[in-house]
């Protein structure tokens, strides 16, 4: 298809740095945008519908843990602690003050981008694996004091429920109201962080991912860049927190423990480190793993196994094919789905050409 | 003795003895580190694999003690080099990001293959320790700790004594401090690579037969793996010295501070106060006590 590029011609900056410039692309976009504003919600039952949700929400966790660890080069095991900074604090301000939801998304937001700040603090001393542990080490006592100290916890169990989100007089309890709302914060999210990658800020995240001493010298703060990094990416987590709270109805500590920082880096790892389209790949395909594996294991397993044991089969094999899905990425493919998409479409890009 | 300083001291000697426990499996970290550059986020569930190992040749094949243990042990060390084989090899020189999500990766697949292949329970895993504590005074210590502890430092000495004066530790010492060059003389990297993960296979082994005795062989087992992070901080990641002295600190507070602030939060201060300790430590001193490598300070 190498008419795609032809005739194109650019005649000022806007037009050269859009985000879209050609006409195919522009389709596609908005081919997209009736497929997932018109033909999913309408046309796909409930249940399909929740997942859809459930991907959408893992989108947005996923882009945030990509702008702090592809795109700063920061490594983070402590994004699960930030959704639930976020998801307290609204259902705190829910219960205690009867506030309406944009005010508890964007306080969820603010909250844990303050906490990912605090813990950031270590990466303008230490970095690589120190860093890392450090965050680990901010997960686990951010899980601990918010499980222990009831002022935040509100009791023994550790868990609030909020009010279902009102929109004027409509209230959001279906699954597919509740895709509508997601899907505006999703949208938003997407295009906010690609231009987040374009603007200054961005350029300056990537120059310290790549060389940060030679950054520091041609005067890139690193100090408050690495900052910047981290609340931005804790604003996302603590709004995914936020929405998470939301859709389930309730907030609980054991949303947002350990294995789910473990699930959001395999997600941008699987996906693609440092791209907005391999955070969307890699939260599809993570999210969907496990409901891929009972449906078919609830299909197939009988064939192989006692139905006694395809049960107790499917949590571990869902460990397993994860973890195993984990280290084949990282030996075959280090870039991910992002780079498996990006080599498809440059091969049909330039078709018939070779090069 | 007055009961304050008897409690005290209580709380010391548990700790003290604890700690060496957890040099035990921070040993097999360290191992690994010294060797290969590699982290190993995985050491926990090294040690949870060995523990069901074991504990289903006693359960399960009615196997004899030492049959149990050198097959566990046997099994183990053949884990590690077939790993460094199939899958760390193809890591060698990726970020760090990579190797330690490889890992965490494989935490993963050996926690769901656990109970898959050996059945979700918990199993004891019955040595012929007593179980009456000694009791000295005001001190109340079980014998498995002592055993453990024992055990604990004979195997830090003996890796001690390895990497400073047998030609195959001089080796190993010479890989990690430059590949390269250790390839020029004529030492085969790989094969080191190989060595120091089947040590680690070893160690793991001795450690999960211990705490499995301790607090049973099940999923959590691998939850002690977390506690080797803050004990290889504070004593350097690739010093073995290091190990011993950072587990007796971790032993020692995380005891006296559950033994001491317990009561005011209702419990659960020894999860997370070594932590914390360790975030301390990353600021002021992030390559530890006995640490040598030079971390790039900004």
């Amino acid at each position: 298809m190498i008419q795609r590029e032809c005739g194109v011609l650019k005649t000022s900056y806007e037009a050269d740095m859009a985000l879209y410039p050609l006409p195919i692309a522009r389709w596609t976009v908005g081919i997209l945008g009736v497929v997932f504003f018109l033909l999913i919600p309408l046309g796909l039952h409930e249940y399909y519908l929740s997942v859809c949700n459930l991907v959408w929400i893992a989108v947005i966790g996923a882009l945030g843990l990509n702008i702090l660890v592809g795109y700063t080069g920061q490594v983070s095991i402590g994004h699960g602690a930030f959704m639930s900074v976020g998801a307290y604090t609204a259902a705190n301000l829910a219960t205690r003050l009867d506030s309406p939801w944009p005010v508890n998304l964007l306080a969820g937001g603010l909250m844990a981008a303050a906490v990912g700040a605090v813990v950031g603090i270590p990466s303008l001393r230490i970095k690589g694996l120190y860093l890392a542990i450090a965050t680990l080490a901010g997960q686990l006592i951010i899980e601990w004091t918010i499980n222990h100290v009831t002022f935040i916890s509100g009791g023994v169990q550790a868990s609030i429920e909020v009010p279902r989100p009102r929109l004027g007089s409509m209230v959001l309890d279906t699954q597919r109201d509740m895709y509508y709302f997601l899907l505006v914060f999703v949208v938003l999210a997407i295009v906010g962080t690609m231009n987040l990658v374009r603007s200054r800020v961005g350029r300056a995240f990537i120059a310290i991912r790549d060389q940060d001493i030679a950054a520091e010298i041609i005067g890139i703060d690193i100090f408050r860049y690495k900052l910047l990094a981290f609340a931005i990416s804790s604003f996302y987590a603590g709004v995914t927190g936020v929405l998470y709270t939301y859709f389930l109805g309730i907030a609980n500590y054991e949303q947002f423990q350990i294995g789910v920082s473990i699930d959001y880096l395999a997600m941008i790892i699987i996906g693609g480190l440092g791209s907005v389209l391999g955070s969307i790949f890699g939260a599809i395909f993570v999210t969907l793993l496990p409901i891929v594996i009972r449906l078919s294991m609830e299909a197939f397993g009988g064939l192989f196994f006692a139905q006694q044991t395809v049960l107790n089969l499917i949590p571990n094999l869902r460990l397993m094919l994860f973890g195993a899905l984990i280290v084949i990425f990282l030996i075959l493919e280090p870039d991910g789905l992002n780079r498996l998409w990006r080599n498809i479409r440059n091969y049909f890009r330039i078709w018939p050409f070779a090069y | 003795m007055s009961d304050e300083f008897g409690f005290f001291l209580l709380l010391m000697s548990n700790g003290l003895l604890i700690g060496l426990m957890y040099a035990l499996i921070a040993l097999g970290f360290v191992l690994v580190y010294k060797a290969t550059d590699a982290v190993n986020f995985a050491q926990g569930e090294f040690v949870m694999i060995s523990g069901i190992l074991v504990a289903a040749a006693l359960d399960v094949w009615k196997a004899p003690l030492w049959i149990s243990v050198v097959a566990g042990l046997a099994t183990m060390v053949a884990f590690g080099f077939g790993l460094e084989r199939v899958m760390l090899r193809k890591l060698i020189g990726r970020p760090v990001i990579a190797v330690v999500m490889a890992t965490i990766g494989l935490a993963s697949i050996l926690r769901g293959i656990g109970p898959t292949t050996f059945g979700a329970g918990s199993r004891p895993l019955p040595l012929p320790v007593p179980d009456a504590p000694i009791v000295l005074g005001p001190l109340f210590i079980p014998p498995i700790q002592l055993v453990g502890a024992l055990v604990s430092l004979c195997f830090l000495g003996g890796f001690g004594w390895f990497f400073v004066k047998s030609r195959k530790g001089i080796a190993m010492r010479a890989v990690a401090d430059n590949q390269q060059v250790a390839m020029a003389m004529g030492i085969n990297v790989e094969r080191y690579f190989g060595l120091a993960w089947a040590m680690t296979g070893m160690v793991s082994a001795l450690g999960g037969i211990i705490w499995g005795n301790i607090i049973g062989v099940d999923v959590n087992l691998a939850l002690v793996g977390f506690k080797v992070f803050p004990v290889v901080i504070l004593g350097g990641l690739d010093s073995i010295p290091g190990a011993i002295i950072g587990g007796l600190i971790v032993g020692v507070v995380e005891n006296v501070a559950a033994g001491y602030v317990d009561p005011y939060v209702g419990g659960g201060t020894k999860d997370f106060a070594p932590y914390v300790l360790m975030i301390v430590a990353l600021m002021i001193r992030p390559y530890g006590i006995f640490g040598k490598r030079i971390i790039e300070r900004i």
